[in-house]
C-alpha cells in the first residue's frame, strides 16, 4: 500500500466518524420521512416543507400587505381597522387630485406629487450612476494588482456601516463648519452651505446614497465577472479584439443576469429611499429631498391626527409603480435571453 | 404513615415559603422618561430614594429618546398598551389615556390647589380628573449672546423693544462682529405662535376651531420672510429641514454663530454644560409687537397611564414625586421652571453658580406672569398641534423658496381643515 493510499484511508476514516451523527441523524428521520411521503405524495411533502416559509411570509408580509390595502380605503384618526371609518376611494382620489400633473402646486396633496418628482429624478440618476459606477469599479478590482484584497474592502466597507451613521458621517463633513469647507477655506475658496442649497442637497442626497451601497452591488458584478471563463479572453487576446470590443461582446452579455439583478435592486432600493437622507437633509431644503417613503411616513406617523390612510394609499400607488418596474426589467430581461438562444 | 405526614408537612412548609418569597416580591413599575440635561440623572436619584421608602415598588426608568415619546407612545396607547407612567409633552392630545389619580392620590386637594393651573392642559375636553403633574412649566423668549452686543458696541434694546427693533440691532452685530447668523429661532410652529400672538394673531375661532390666517398672523410671517431674505435668519434652521421636521439651533449659539435665539426656558440646563463661561448670555423679554410681548407656555409633565396593572402603586409614586419636598429638589437641581403654585410664590434656590444661569431664570419666571391670555389658552386647546404643524411645514417652504406666502397662507388653511376633517371622521 502506498503512503498515498493509506493517508486517503485515513481521511476516509476520519470523514466518516465525522459524518457519523449526520447518518445516524438522517437514519432516524428516514422512516418518518418515507411515511410522509407515501401519504401526501412527493409534491405534498415539498409543500411541507415550504409551509413554515410560507406561514412566516403570510404573516409578516403578505398580511400587513392585505392591511394597507384595506387602511387604504378607510379614514379617521383610529389606528385599529374596525374603528376606522370606510371611505372608499377618497384617499385615492386626494392623491390623484391634481390640475396638471407637472406642477405639484395645483395638486391637492401637492408634497405628494413634490415627493414623486423628487424620487422620479433620484431613482433615474443614482441607479444610472451607480450601475455604471459599479461596473466601472468591479472592471477594475477583476484585474490582476497588488493589494486587490485591501481595495475590495475599502469599497465593501461603507456597506457594512448603519444608513444613520452613514448620514452623521457626511452631514460632519458637510455642515457650515464642517470637513469640506475646511478644507475649502483652506484652499482660499469661499465655504458653501452644501444642506441648504436645493441643487446641491439633491447631489449630496444621491452621492451619499451611491457612497453607501455601492460596494454591494460592485460585489455582485465582481462575482458575475470572476465566472466568465478565462479561456474567452485568452481567444479574444489571440485574435487581437480591441479592449472595447471584448467589453461589447464578451464581459457584457455574460455578465447581463448579473446586471439584471443589480438593476433591479438598485432600482428598487432607489424608490424606497428613506434613511441615510431623511438623517442627513430631513427631506430638505423646502422639499428638494423629499421622497415618497418619507412623505408616507410623515403623513401616517408624524402629523398630530395620524393619516394612516391617506399614507396607505399612497404607499399602494408606490408599491404598483415598483411592480411595473420590476415586471419591465424582468419582460425586458426574458425578451432578450430567448433573442440570444434564436 | 409518619412518613407520609412528614412529607406532606415538608410540601405545605415549601409552598408556604414560596408564597412569603411571592408576597415580598416587589410591584414593577416601568417609567418612560426622557431628558434634555440632567433631568433623568435627578429622576434616577430621587428614584432610588422612593425604592428605599417603598420597598413593595420597584421602579425602573426606562430613559428614550424625545422621539420614542412623541411617535411610538401614542402608537402603543392607541394600543393600549405602554409603560405605567411616563413623561410626556403632548399632555392635552393624549389625555383620553392618562390615569386618573384623583382617588387614588392623598390629598386631592393639595393637588387641584398647586397644579390647577396646568392641570385643564393634561385633561380630556370638559374633564376634572387629575392624571399627573408638571415636571416643568416652559415659556419661550429669546436668548442674547451680550458679549457680542458689547463688543459690537450696541446698547441691548430695552423691555418694550419691538420684534423690528430687536431685528435691527442683532443684525448690527452681526455685522460688526463677522458673526454668520443674526437671528435664529426654532423651526418649530409653537415657537412662531408666541411672536405671533405679539403681532395680534387670533388663532382660536369665536366656536373653538382653527382661525389662524388673519392680519397678526401674516405680519409675524412676512417678517419671518422678510428676514430670511434679508440675511437676518439664516435658512439653515427653517430652510434646510422639510415638514414638521424640528430644528434647532442650540449648538450653533453655544459656538456663539447666533447673536440672538429665540427658543425657550428649557435651553437654560443645557447651555450652563455647554457655553459655561466662555461668553456673557442671558435670556431676555419677549420682544413686543402692537398686541403683546408674550412667549407661549407649554411643558412637560408626568402621567400614569390608565392600562397600568398597578394604578395604586403608580398613584403612590406619582403622590410622592409630586409633593412639594421632592418637586422642590427635582426644579432646583433641574434648574426648570415650576409648575407648582406654592413652590411658584415661595420661591426657588436653583443649584448654579452661573450668574446667566440665574438672570435667565429670572427672566423667564417674570415671562410667566406676563404671558397674554390666548397664549395661556393655547396648551389646553386641542387643535394646538395641528396649527403648529401646518405652519412649520408651510412657512418651511416660503424660507426654501417653494411657495409664495399667499400660497402658504391657503396651504396652512387647507392642512389644518384636512387634519381636522380626519380627525372627526
Amino acid at each position: 500500500m502506498t503512503a498515498e493510499a493509506r493517508h486517503e484511508t485515513a481521511g476516509e476514516r476520519l470523514a466518516g466518524l465525522l459524518l457519523a451523527p449526520v447518518r445516524w441523524g438522517m437514519n432516524l428521520i428516514d422512516r418518518p420521512m418515507t411515511w410522509l411521503q407515501r401519504r401526501l405524495g412527493l409534491g405534498g411533502v415539498a409543500a411541507a416543507f415550504l409551509a413554515p416559509n410560507l406561514l412566516v411570509f403570510g404573516i409578516f408580509v403578505l398580511f400587513p400587505m392585505m392591511l394597507n390595502v384595506a387602511y387604504s380605503f378607510t379614514g379617521g384618526g383610529a389606528l385599529f381597522l374596525n374603528n376606522r371609518v370606510f371611505v372608499g376611494t377618497l384617499q385615492y382620489e386626494t392623491l390623484l387630485s391634481c390640475r396638471d400633473f407637472l406642477d405639484a402646486s395645483s395638486c391637492r396633496e401637492d408634497r405628494f406629487w413634490r415627493a414623486v418628482g423628487n424620487t422620479g429624478f433620484f431613482v433615474i440618476v443614482q441607479v444610472a450612476a451607480l450601475v455604471l459606477i459599479s461596473l466601472a469599479t468591479a472592471l477594475v478590482l477583476n484585474r490582476e494588482m497588488r493589494a486587490r484584497g485591501f481595495w475590495r474592502a475599502v469599497f465593501f466597507f461603507p456597506v457594512l456601516l448603519s444608513p444613520v451613521v452613514v448620514a452623521l458621517i457626511w452631514k460632519w463633513i458637510l455642515q457650515r463648519n464642517g470637513l469640506l469647507n475646511a478644507v475649502l477655506v483652506e484652499l482660499s475658496f469661499e465655504p458653501t452651505l452644501w444642506l441648504v442649497n436645493r441643487g446641491w442637497a439633491m447631489f449630496w442626497a444621491i452621492f451619499l446614497s451611491i457612497w453607501a451601497h455601492l460596494g454591494f452591488y460592485t460585489l455582485i458584478l465582481l462575482a458575475g465577472l470572476q465566472a466568465i471563463p478565462r479561456e474567452l479572453y485568452e481567444a479574444a487576446e489571440m485574435d487581437g479584439a480591441p479592449s472595447w470590443r471584448v467589453l461589447t461582446r464578451i464581459t457584457l452579455p455574460l455578465l447581463w443576469p448579473n446586471l439584471v439583478v443589480v438593476i433591479l435592486l438598485a432600482l428598487i432600493r432607489a424608490v424606497q429611499v428613506f434613511d441615510e437622507v431623511f438623517v442627513l437633509t430631513g427631506g430638505g431644503p423646502g422639499t428638494a429631498t423629499l421622497f415618497l417613503v418619507q412623505y408616507i411616513y410623515e403623513t401616517g406617523l408624524a402629523q398630530q391626527v395620524r393619516n394612516l390612510g391617506l399614507a396607505s394609499a399612497a404607499s399602494i400607488l408606490m408599491a404598483a409603480v415598483l411592480i411595473v418596474l420590476t415586471l419591465v426589467q424582468l419582460l425586458a430581461s426574458a425578451w432578450r435571453e430567448r433573442k440570444e438562444q434564436r | 404513615m409518619l412518613r407520609k405526614t412528614t412529607l406532606v408537612a415538608a410540601l405545605a412548609a415549601t409552598a408556604s415559603f414560596g408564597a412569603a418569597a411571592y408576597a415580598q416580591e416587589p410591584v414593577e413599575l416601568r417609567f418612560m422618561w426622557y431628558s434634555d440635561g440632567n433631568e433623568g440623572d435627578v429622576m434616577a436619584d430621587l428614584l432610588s430614594r422612593f425604592e428605599e421608602e417603598n420597598p413593595d415598588i420597584k421602579v425602573v426608568l426606562d430613559n428614550v429618546a424625545y422621539t420614542v415619546i412623541r411617535d411610538q407612545l401614542p402608537v402603543q396607547l392607541e394600543a393600549g398598551q405602554g409603560p405605567d407612567l411616563a413623561r410626556v409633552t403632548t399632555l392635552k392630545d393624549l389625555a383620553p389615556h392618562w390615569l386618573d389619580l384623583r382617588d387614588l392620590v392623598e390629598d386631592a386637594s393639595y393637588w387641584e390647589e398647586n397644579f390647577g393651573n396646568y392641570l385643564d392642559w393634561m385633561r380630556p375636553e370638559g374633564s376634572d380628573i387629575i392624571p399627573g403633574y408638571m415636571t416643568q412649566l416652559t415659556v419661550t423668549g429669546p436668548f442674547v449672546n451680550r458679549t457680542l452686543f458689547e463688543q459690537a458696541g450696541v446698547e441691548l434694546p430695552g423691555e418694550d423693544a419691538t420684534w423690528d427693533e430687536w431685528a435691527e440691532a442683532v443684525k448690527q452685530v452681526a455685522e460688526d462682529q463677522q458673526i454668520p447668523i443674526p437671528l435664529a429661532m426654532d423651526r418649530s410652529g409653537h415657537r412662531f405662535t408666541g411672536p405671533a400672538i405679539s403681532m395680534g394673531a387670533g388663532f382660536i375661532g369665536e366656536d373653538g376651531m382653527p382661525a389662524v390666517i388673519d392680519d397678526g398672523f401674516k405680519a409675524m410671517a412676512e417678517r419671518i420672510a422678510r428676514w430670511h431674505e434679508d440675511g437676518t435668519m439664516s435658512p439653515e434652521i427653517w430652510g434646510s429641514v422639510s415638514g414638521t421636521t424640528y430644528r434647532g439651533a442650540n449648538e450653533e449659539f453655544a459656538n456663539a454663530e447666533v447673536v440672538m435665539y429665540y427658543s425657550g426656558s428649557w435651553q437654560i440646563a443645557q447651555f450652563e454644560e455647554t457655553i459655561g463661561d466662555a461668553f456673557d448670555w442671558a435670556a431676555v423679554p419677549n420682544p413686543c409687537g402692537p398686541a403683546a410681548c408674550t412667549g407661549l407656555p407649554g411643558g412637560a409633565g408626568v402621567v400614569g397611564i390608565k392600562y397600568t396593572e398597578h394604578p395604586e402603586e403608580v398613584a403612590r409614586l406619582i403622590d410622592w414625586l409630586a409633593s412639594e419636598p421632592v418637586l422642590k429638589e427635582f426644579y432646583e437641581r433641574t434648574l426648570f421652571l415650576p409648575g407648582h403654585k406654592g413652590l411658584t410664590e415661595a420661591g426657588l434656590d436653583y443649584q448654579s453658580d452661573n450668574p446667566n444661569v440665574k438672570e435667565s431664570l429670572d427672566t423667564f419666571v417674570g415671562a410667566v406672569g406676563n404671558l397674554a391670555p390666548l397664549a395661556n389658552r393655547m396648551p389646553s386647546w386641542e387643535w394646538a398641534n395641528v396649527v403648529y404643524f401646518a405652519i412649520i411645514g408651510r412657512l418651511g417652504q416660503v424660507v426654501a423658496g417653494e411657495l409664495s406666502l399667499e400660497e402658504a397662507y391657503s396651504r396652512i388653511e387647507d392642512d389644518i381643515a384636512q387634519q381636522v376633517e380626519e380627525a372627526q371622521r
